[in-house]
């Protein structure tokens, strides 16, 4: 009985296309991850951010504690972007300096996520292990209004969590923390900035790689 | 009967219309931001009845919102039925939204309770389940939420519940679709006085 099953010729498959719920049913890792789908609407990503920050904001006492919460939100997005822009656009160059994976998340991994690069990367003066990058406008604070009672909040925060995430597969171990600033003493617009401070280690290796 | 599929035609073209214009933002953004979130609340709360209740509630307060949005974007009129508000559902707002149009079947005889299908989930692109939470997680249930809310902003009560789930093995989405009541539209609370 168990020998017969051997011997049974394959079913005729009469299509060679498959359907989409076909394609669902296999195991995840067999799917194609390179079908590149499109885009969705800004709004549903606003809604939905919008909606997480409320979320975390009944879980939390303090200002600190959300954003602290945000930045883990995004960390997980990071962490995931990073590796699937690297398949998507099939790049087998590994990033290893500090000033390339920087430039990296602010071109590629940005316009990639959010459909623009961000405006600039720079160097804190006098800080060797301190860069940040600055934004004019992030996304995620597009239709968000930040109450008095809440000081110094920037939802942007959620981005700052993606560069971590980001830069922590890529094996740069580092905290980034998203603020607020002024460009000049004038202007009444303030920008955000991401600030990135690396780790000790990845700054050793730094020193190391350049000789 | 040719009436209805030319109303079906005008609505897929106000969802395509609607879906084109918006501005965009990259879809895998809006799948690993979800389940990032879907993760942060199974920290909150670990157990899968207990999630699936709070995503239901988020997506609550989605829907009563998105309305709005919809309403003003999509440029849809008065919807004439519950039948006709499912077809907008699935044409319209389902294509606005998640870029992906579903179908409406599975009428009951009173036609008062139909199923959306929908094949492609932009939200669970990339996702599998673990073992534990494979027959008891609604990874996408914040949809039912979204779409209970909405109709609730235009007096018509439902109840939505996910019954197909391909994360879950099953071959297609199903959302299905009860109707319960429709709101009278009540002078609104004087809170000068």
């Amino acid at each position: 009985m168990e020998l017969r099953r051997f011997t049974q010729p394959n079913k005729p498959t009469n299509t060679t296309t498959v359907s989409n719920s076909e394609i669902a049913k296999w195991n995840i890792l067999d799917r194609p991850l390179t079908r590149s789908r499109d885009e969705l609407a800004l709004s549903t990503f606003s809604f939905l951010f919008a909606e997480a920050v409320q979320y975390l904001q009944t879980r939390v006492q303090q200002v600190s504690e959300l954003e602290d919460k945000l930045n883990q939100l995004g960390y997980r997005v990071g962490q995931r972007a990073l590796e699937l822009l690297y398949f998507r656009e099939r790049i087998n160059k590994r990033e290893i300096r500090i000033v390339s994976i920087l430039g990296f998340i602010r071109v590629q991994l940005w316009k990639f996520l959010f459909k623009k690069s961000a405006d600039y990367l720079k160097k804190v003066t006098d800080r060797e292990d301190e860069y940040y990058i600055e934004e004019e406008e992030p996304l995620v604070n597009r239709f968000i209004s930040v109450p008095k009672d809440f000081g110094q909040l920037n939802c942007a925060a959620f981005m700052a969590g993606i560069i971590r995430g980001a830069l922590d597969s890529a094996g740069f171990t580092a905290s980034v923390s998203a603020h607020y600033i002024h460009r000049a003493e004038s202007s009444r617009r303030a920008v955000s900035i991401f600030m990135i401070r690396l780790e000790e280690s990845v700054m050793n290796r730094e020193r190391r790689l350049a000789g | 009967m040719s009436s209805s599929t030319s109303r079906s035609s005008t609505w897929n073209k106000l969802g395509d219309a609607a879906y084109a214009k918006s501005e965009k933002v990259s879809a895998d953004l809006v799948a690993l931001t979800y389940g990032s979130f879907v993760r942060e609340i199974i920290k909150d709360y670990e157990e899968p009845d207990q999630v699936n209740k709070e995503l239901e509630k988020l997506g609550y307060n989605i829907g009563i919102r998105l309305i709005e949005d919809f309403l003003a974007k999509s440029g849809v009129g008065n919807c004439s039925s519950f039948e006709e508000s499912a077809e907008i559902i699935s044409r319209v707002a389902f294509k606005m939204f998640l870029g992906i149009r579903a179908t409406v079947s599975n009428w009951n005889n009173e036609y008062n309770s139909c199923s959306i299908i929908f094949e492609e989930n932009p939200l669970a692109e990339y996702v599998e389940l673990p073992p534990e939470y494979s027959n008891a997680l609604l990874y996408s249930n914040m949809l039912c939420g979204v779409i209970r809310g909405a109709l609730e902003m235009v007096q018509i009560i439902v109840e939505c519940e996910f019954v197909k789930d391909q994360l879950r093995g099953d071959d297609t989405n199903e959302i299905r679709i009860r109707f319960k009541e429709i709101l009278q539209e009540q002078v609104p609370w004087n809170d000068e006085e």
